[in-house]
């Protein structure tokens, strides 16, 4: 189908069609859409993300723009609308057919910006932080409009709303279980962990004899479930962070012990024989050619581990804990049905986690700008 | 002495045929303003330095990149029209066989995809294998073979396809001075026995002087053609014509277009 | 001599023969030391005379020592693997079998999962764009933490047994296929889906006569490193649901009643299934690749 000489995209006419539906059923039982004042600035905010799509400027920057914000505000609208006295928990073929349009203005919003090629190189940062972040935020609407709108008991399925209310109204607790699980056991746990596999990297590639033994025996290491060791360590260490740390060290060892020997042997021939024509010493031709050149094998280490770390802090105080610590919370909280407060947890070991990776991921990028991977055409 | 084709009998015809890529610091004249006309049974060969949009031009032909301005036709068709009517064979600069398939299936992968029956797919594999002299390797994989036989099987590939025209760009640039020569010379032989319509990207004067009808001299910033050059030398050639007046005498030519047109600022 | 020399300087069997061997001779000198405290302890109380080679002997034979030596745990696996009947719920290998069961069906479902995201993610840019970066974030999510939740949330509304341990497996493995996948699948060079187009060759014959082709040592590459993923999440899919059997509930239960060596074979046989299927997949890998690419593995 075609407007003057424009092809109407599939996901306008789509959204279109559902919302003409939408108007046809009603959003809950007794009710019309009449009667709901909130429902014509979702609906117009929806209509108007279409229509942009249709008129002449559209390549413009601002028509985007207007859509994005038109898109804000229809899902805004349509999570006030759920939460009304007759939608909530009883809303019916009408709202959701509205959901459904909502959910192909969201598609078309994030073809368009995935599609744009803006000239500005921070047009073009900001476009590809907008569209991951469209998705996350209809992912946590649709979230809260399924459970509302269905009702779903929050022992099931909390939803997003509930969850926040019991970050902020926990944060004393949250703060306690970061301090015991991040900050006594993961990171202490991290360090020793990662240093002593670099060391023994170092040992097995001084040695070679040491290495061609040590490597087959990781590689061997990284296919077993290493966390089955968590018990082992809860009763040699007491439940206190030092088990969990314990644990934290040994999951931790192993990839960077391998990841270090591949990086070390990675250098090239060429370099090398450089360092050699030039009378390098171990140590220089290792400072200056093989460190470097195992930089990014390091790192690779460092991410992995980084998951690594939180996953065995947490399960670790599945086995036996103080009562405190982000994993000791989520298992007594699930015990006593307490939902909400589980996915505050997973919200925080979450954000932890993510923190933790993008730091170590930042480093990378200044440590190694070199690497191929890293290189911005010039 | 620029050559006169009948418009319409032509192959490849372009007029004014333009390319203009934007980039972050403005747009790049990739072509600007070819005339170009390309008889039936000829060997034309571009030539050019680096950035003068020979193989923009192939590409262009071909239907892998498309124009921005003027007008292009393939065998009296758009370019991607042609394509669709798989009416041309392309070597690329490599090899580009799959290593999964064997020298066999390599070649008769194009015919798979036009859903050429399958005895006729063995027959034509066959064929085209003894002709670039490869008969016996049918299953070798190609990383068991040489980088000429490699490029052989390439060639072998595209004229599975028994296109009227044949695109090929830079196909020996990445071989040794030796095995090149012997592949132009195999080229040459294939050409008169097929008599197809080769259009041969190239930075080597030697290689293009010696295989072809007519040599194209580009030059960059913008892309544009300096001269059209026609050669007459024997239709039997061998190495040594390299040495003969006439044939020092055109690649002189060749050189001195080249010097025009080229710029020493650059990159 | 040259045997020696050869033996000494190349290959990996003398090596990791030692490696092997001092781990072992670690092992039992950490059993003596670890176990000492308790032993001398006793002996104080009963004014026993004791020297080194009593306290290593008696270490070595402990009821419930803090670390067993080798050769208890090896008596342990004898017991519970060879000894007791399958069906048994005290041998180890029936626990295996149901560790091994929900691993393999999270395995197969985050495979599948994992290709079709990739399939998507390579052919729809806004899928690229709005769905890539949150599959890297849902990787520095520690998932193993949701187990014991969704085992209790899928039971609650009915759902139980395999199905809710292989969804933390499924989760854990479905990472590594889509990354490799991705990568795989964007692995032909340019030329290629040039040289593609020169033959006008449709989206599908594209897909499955280059792309599919050309992922196939990615995906196997992937594929090693989730299958070991999903016996780590089916194990601890097990420790919330201690009643239903499995390693990860074995685990559980030795620690419970502090009964180390319970947990040390349990550990063990996990290594076991985990190491088997690794090898499984990598002669599956040399298999595929072997049709493939006539025996060799080589880059596109």
């Amino acid at each position: 189908m075609n407007v003057g000489s424009r092809k109407v995209p599939g996901s306008v006419l789509a959204g279109g069609l559902f919302l003409l539906l939408a108007f046809f059923g009603s959003p809950a039982p007794e009710v019309k859409w009449i009667d709901l004042a909130g429902v014509w600035l979702t609906a117009g905010a929806l209509a108007g993300v279409l229509v942009l799509s249709l008129l002449g400027s559209t390549s413009s920057l601002w028509s985007r723009a207007a859509q994005l914000a038109l898109l804000g505000s229809a899902l805004l609208g349509a999570l006030s609308l759920v939460h009304l006295e007759p939608i909530s928990g009883s809303a019916k073929m009408g709202f959701w057919l509205l959901v459904i349009s909502l959910g192909f203005a969201v598609w078309h919003v994030m073809q368009r910006f995935s599609q744009a090629k803006p000239k500005a190189v921070w047009l073009q940062m900001m476009f590809r932080i907008i569209v991951p972040g469209i998705f996350g935020a209809w992912f946590l609407a649709v979230w809260e409009l399924v459970t509302i709108g269905f009702g779903i008991p929050r022992v099931l399925l909390p939803s997003p709303g509930l969850v926040g209310d019991a970050i902020s109204g926990s944060l004393n607790i949250l703060a306690a279980d970061f301090q015991q699980t991040v900050v006594r056991a993961v990171i202490p746990g991290f360090v020793i962990g990662n240093l002593a596999g670099f060391a023994a990297a170092l040992a097995a590639d001084r040695w070679g004899f040491l290495g061609r033994g040590l490597l087959p025996v990781g590689n061997l290491v990284s296919a077993i479930p290493i966390i089955g060791i968590a018990p082992i360590m809860v009763m040699w260490f007491g439940f206190d962070w030092q088990s969990k740390a314990a644990v934290v060290v040994i999951m931790t060892f192993f990839p960077m012990l391998v990841n270090t020997m591949s990086g070390l042997r990675s250098a090239g021939a060429m370099e090398l024989d450089l360092m050699r024509a030039i009378g390098a010493s171990y140590w220089q031709s290792f400072l200056q050619v093989r460190l470097p050149t195992a930089l990014p094998f390091i790192f690779n280490a460092l991410k992995i581990n980084s998951a690594l770390a939180l996953i065995g802090a947490i399960v670790a105080e599945f086995f036996g804990t103080p009562i405190v610590g982000m994993g000791f919370r989520i298992s007594t909280e699930v015990g006593r049905m307490n939902m909400e407060m589980v996915w505050a947890s997973i919200a925080l070991a979450a954000v932890s986690g993510s923190v933790f990776y993008g730091l170590l991921a930042v480093a990378e990028r200044r440590a190694t700008f070199w690497h191929p991977s890293f290189r911005k055409p010039s | 002495m620029t050559q006169t084709v009948q418009p319409g009998s032509a192959v490849v015809h372009t007029a004014n045929l333009s390319l203009e890529f934007s980039t972050d610091d403005g747009p790049v004249h990739a072509l600007s303003n070819i005339n170009l006309d390309i008889a039936p049974g000829e060997f034309i060969s571009l030539i050019g330095p680096s950035g003068c949009g020979k193989t923009t031009l192939l590409r262009v032909i071909a239907d892998l990149e498309t124009h921005t301005g003027g007008e292009i036709q393939v065998n009296g068709v758009s370019p991607r029209e042609a394509r669709e009517s798989r009416a041309y064979g392309y070597v690329f600069q490599a090899p580009a066989l799959y290593p999964w398939r064997t020298v066999r299936r390599n070649v008769m992968l194009p015919l798979e995809i036009m859903g050429v029956s399958r005895p006729e797919r063995e027959a034509r594999c066959a064929q085209y294998l003894d002709l670039v002299n490869l008969g016996g390797f049918e299953n070798k994989y190609p990383w068991q073979l040489s980088g000429g036989m490699q490029q052989r099987v390439s060639i072998a590939r595209a004229l599975s396809v028994e296109p009227e025209l044949l695109l090929m760009d830079e196909p020996f640039g990445a071989l040794d001075e030796i095995t090149r020569d012997h592949l132009n010379q195999q080229l040459l032989e294939l050409w008169r026995k097929t008599g197809k319509t080769v259009v041969f990207v190239t930075h080597s004067i030697p290689e293009a002087v010696f295989l072809s009808s007519r040599v194209v001299v580009m030059s960059p910033r913008p892309g544009q053609v300096i001269d059209d050059i026609s050669c007459n030398l024997p239709g039997e050639r061998t190495l040594d014509i390299r040495e003969t007046p006439e044939f020092l005498e055109i690649a002189h030519r060749v050189r001195e277009g080249l010097k025009a047109g080229h710029s020493y600022d650059d990159d | 001599m040259t045997m020696i020399n050869r033996l000494v300087h190349q290959g990996t069997f003398l090596p990791v023969l030692t490696v092997v061997a001092s781990l072992i001779v670690i092992w039992y000198a950490g059993a003596v030391y670890l176990n000492s405290t308790q032993l001398i302890d006793r002996y104080q109380k009963k004014g026993v005379d004791w020297d080194i080679s009593r306290l290593a002997q008696d270490a070595w034979k402990m009821e419930r020592p803090v670390l067993p030596a080798p050769h208890q745990v090896g008596v342990e696996l004898k017991k519970t693997v060879i000894d007791k009947r399958v069906t048994s719920k005290r041998s180890l290998v029936y626990h295996a079998g149901i560790t091994l069961s929900s691993s393999l069906l999270g395995f197969a479902l985050g495979t599948l999962l994992g290709i079709a995201l990739a399939i998507g993610i390579v052919y729809v840019t806004t899928l690229d764009r709005s769905l890539m970066p949150w599959i890297i974030a849902s990787q520095t999510v520690p998932i193993l933490a949701l187990a014991p939740m969704i085992i209790v949330v899928l039971g609650s509304i009915g759902i139980t047994g395999l199905f809710p341990k292989s969804v933390i497996s499924m989760y854990l493995c479905f990472f590594p296929v889509v990354v490799g996948m991705v990568k795989g699948l964007r692995s032909p060079e340019p030329i290629l889906i040039d040289q593609m187009r020169t033959y006008s060759a449709s989206p599908t014959q594209i897909f499955f006569k280059l792309r599919l082709p050309a992922s196939i040592p990615f995906l196997f590459a992937s594929l090693k490193v989730a299958i070991a993923l999903s016996v780590v999440g089916a194990i601890v899919a097990e420790l919330p649901t201690g009643g239903q059997g499995g390693l990860g509930a074995r685990l559980l239960t030795g620690s419970y009643y502090g009964q180390i060596t319970m947990i040390w074979s349990a550990l063990i046989v996990a290594s076991v299934v985990s190491a088997l299927l690794v090898t499984a997949v990598g002669r599956l890998e040399r298999i595929a690749l072997r049709k493939l690419n006539g025996g060799q593995a080589v880059a596109v």
